[in-house]
């Protein structure tokens, strides 16, 4: 029996609506009790100041390995996991080869026990080999630990695929994450289609290439009442049709990420590859409309979309660097600087969106801080003032929009397990072991 | 020999596009190219003016014409000149765009002229190179100097482009050209149509200033002069109007569109033309065209670019002395 207290912190527990004052109990690795603590504890923390929240949980997240270790291992993205204040990710399908069988997903899972940060949950591919027009053998990925389904950035075009596939995956009551995108309508774009676009002469990749992609979707969903999960929502027609289709019980979710919300097209004016995503940055009044889809709760989860890339790949013309920001370690600032300090959001539905919400999208009983739960704990430092340096990140992807920006808040210490695997910069895991 | 005078001196570094250069830095670009034509009329083809300084010509993408017209340029002001161009892209052979612009520039290179696919590609060289970086082409965000000889060969034969109505046809979408002649001519006071098929107009371009027309025919009679844009069916990623037929039919400038246009209307084509296609044969080699003064006054625009960043280069030199 081993006893840590956590003293003394705000603690926020959107799962039992929970803002206050207060000590929180870890024992044997799990959550022993939170308010007041009275009597004996083998260890302490000081968490005065700080923010006690449920481990954040990301809903899609790239690893890279195995296949491209040059951007990311297994072990450098969850340790940005861990500095970004995550204690479980999901990690994308999309690696060489594709986690489109149970010895892949199993390898995922290996790969995060050996590397011993944060939890690990595969998405399995939707289809083999991520081409879109076969089933992957979804019962087996469930079996050999994959939370969901993901074509990862390849969007499920065939709509008869994607109709079974949310139909077969009801079995297993996993969602289908589906990246937003008509390809005949964006190929070969570099960024949002508007007057900034026009301006550049770079091709465009238009709003209803994505709302297009959204509606198909819903209607399967409505059909098949399977479960859908938008992934990277980023347009006013999208957010409204998810509404709806809320509202007539169909069964979706979707998330955004905090780049879409912290920055719009018109950064590309600098051609620098940092700014090249996808879906791509869009213009203000789409922002907008992010930000009242999260207020109202249409919106029900923020995500990294952690995208990793070497130095040497993002370096380059925009037509031959790849789309993609290395996220995990800079969710928490840009999310206070977005949502927090302009008040469209409170801390209970910050924390919401990035733990609760995403652990009932994956089916994980995390996300809580309520009694024999697992510990998976963040404090965050929420006034804590830095500058985001790329060459300070434990990822391997330095591609960040975000180098250089002074930001407040960071995760101070986390927990896994109840063990301190994060605290004041440092990793507390192994070495990086030769996996 | 100096023809800089002290009022006017040149403060940049780079010319990455029109878009950043203010009404004066374009005039003064085009005083230049007409005194280097004066000085070309009375004799002196050839100064001295960048003996010693090394222009690497850097063409990431096909091109004859503005290629050969920068070498020209950089010859005729006594500069060495190293070309650069590869078959495919840099990535092709391993190297990333920068490597390869640096390693040329380590060769003791002064200026770097870049053309390549990608817009933006020269604004990146600018950030990772010591070398001045004058654009001659970005995939479809801007061509600089296109537009100043465009801009040049209006000025010469009207006097001023103040007030003066400038339509560009065809292919608005995927034209550097169009783009860059906008910022230009905007800047100097003219009123500017784009005209060409619905596809090929976006919307959004009207916030540069201009207005959209789709009927040549309805705005050749108040055009001073119409600038012809190459159908740039290689950068086309879809069909963006039915048939080559019908594009000819709807903006061609042939003969008899060309007879009721305004009197003493130009016809500019920055080339290279598909006769037939934008104009027929007989326009272009007509009375209105000035389609050959164009390359001829291409050459005095980059002179004069070369001649201007060089200037700026000196200066810098003298100040790190002093």
């Amino acid at each position: 029996m081993t006893s840590l207290l956590i003293r003394g912190g705000r603690l926020i527990d959107p799962s039992q609506d929970l803002d206050r004052t207060g000590d929180l109990l870890i024992r044997d690795g799990k959550i022993a009790g939170a308010g007041d603590v009275a009597g004996h504890v083998d260890e302490e923390i000081d968490a005065e100041g700080m923010i006690v929240v449920p481990g954040l949980i990301d809903l899609h997240a790239a690893l890279r390995d195995p296949g491209d270790e040059e951007d990311e291992t297994t072990f450098t993205g969850t340790a940005a996991a861990l500095a970004g204040g995550f204690t479980s990710i999901a990690c994308l399908p999309d690696t060489t080869p594709a986690i489109d069988n149970r010895a892949a997903a199993e390898f995922a899972i290996l790969q995060a026990a050996r590397a011993r940060n944060c939890h690990v949950y595969p998405l399995g591919a939707v289809t083999k080999n991520l081409n879109g027009e076969e089933l992957a053998e979804m019962g087996q990925l469930v079996d050999g630990g994959a939370v969901g389904f993901s074509d990862g950035k390849n969007p499920i075009h065939n709509a008869e695929i994607m109709r079974r596939a949310l139909e077969y995956s009801r079995m297993f009551d996993r969602p289908i994450f589906n990246f937003p995108e008509v390809e005949e309508l964006s190929r070969s774009g570099i960024m949002h289609e508007g007057y900034y676009s026009t301006l550049l002469g770079l091709r465009g990749m238009p709003a209803a290439a994505e709302s297009i992609m959204v509606s198909r979707d819903l209607a399967l969903a409505e059909m098949t009442e399977g479960r859908l999960h938008v992934t990277t929502v980023t347009v006013s027609n999208s957010v409204q049709q998810i509404l709806q289709a809320k509202e007539a019980g169909v069964k979706v979710t979707c998330s955004v990420t905090p780049h879409h919300l912290a920055l719009d097209d018109s950064t590309l004016q600098r051609f620098d590859a940092a700014f090249k995503v996808n879906p791509p940055l869009r213009s203000q009044d789409h922002i907008d409309s992010l930000i009242r889809g999260l207020k109202d709760g249409t919106i029900d989860a923020i995500s990294s979309d952690h995208q990793p890339y070497s130095v040497e790949k993002k370096r380059n013309e925009l037509d031959e660097a790849p789309f993609g920001i290395a996220g995990l370690e800079t969710v928490i600032p840009i999310c206070i600087q977005t949502l927090i300090d302009p008040g469209h959001l409170s801390w209970l539905q910050l924390i919401d969106k990035l733990s609760t919400r995403p652990a009932r999208i994956l089916g994980l009983s995390k996300g809580t801080l309520r009694e024999n739960s697992t510990a998976d704990v963040t404090l965050i430092d929420p006034d804590a003032e830095w500058t985001i340096e790329p060459e300070q990140f434990y990822s391997r992807g330095r591609n960040t929009p975000f180098a250089g920006w002074t930001v407040k808040g960071r995760a101070e210490t986390v927990l896994v397990n109840g063990q301190v695997r994060f605290h004041q910069g440092q990793l507390l895991s192994r070495a990086n072991p030769v996996a | 020999m100096s023809t800089e005078s002290p009022s006017r001196v040149w403060n940049r570094k780079h010319i990455l596009g029109l878009e950043e250069l203010s009404a004066e830095e374009i005039t003064q670009i085009l005083d230049q190219a007409a005194e280097f034509k004066q000085q070309a009329k009375a004799g002196v083809l050839k100064l001295n003016s960048l003996r010693g300084k090394v222009v690497a010509n850097l063409f990431f993408e096909p091109s004859t014409r503005t290629r050969t017209s920068f070498g020209l340029a950089a010859k005729r002001l006594s500069a060495d000149t190293v070309d650069f161009s590869p078959s495919g892209s840099s990535l092709s052979k391993g190297e990333t765009f920068i490597d390869t612009a640096k390693n040329i520039e380590a060769m003791g290179v002064d200026q770097v002229v870049v053309r390549h696919v990608t817009p933006g590609a020269p604004h990146l060289l600018s950030k990772h190179l010591k070398a001045s970086v004058l654009n001659a082409g970005d995939g479809t965000h801007e061509h600089p100097t296109q537009a100043l000889l465009d801009i040049f060969t209006i000025r010469e034969k009207k006097g001023t482009l103040d007030g003066l109505t400038v339509t560009l046809v065809g292919d608005i979408l995927h034209s550097r050209v169009a783009r860059s002649n906008i910022w230009g001519l905007k800047k100097l006071g003219a009123r500017v149509i784009v005209c060409g098929p619905s596809t090929l107009i976006p919307r959004d371009i009207t916030q540069l200033g201009v207005e959209i027309s789709y009927d040549l025919d309805a705005v050749l009679p108040e055009s001073d002069c119409v600038n012809l844009l190459r159908v740039q069916f290689e950068r086309q990623r879809s069909a963006f109007f039915p048939s080559i037929r019908e594009y000819a039919h709807l903006f061609g400038l042939n003969t008899e569109r060309a007879s009721r246009g305004k009197e003493g209307m130009m016809v500019l084509a920055p080339g290279p033309i598909n006769r037939g296609v934008e104009l027929s044969t007989e326009v272009a080699d007509g009375p209105h065209s000035v389609v050959l003064d164009q390359v001829t006054n291409g050459l005095l625009v980059r002179m004069s670019c070369l001649y201007l960043l060089n200037q700026y280069q000196d200066r810098q030199a003298e100040r790190g002395e002093a």
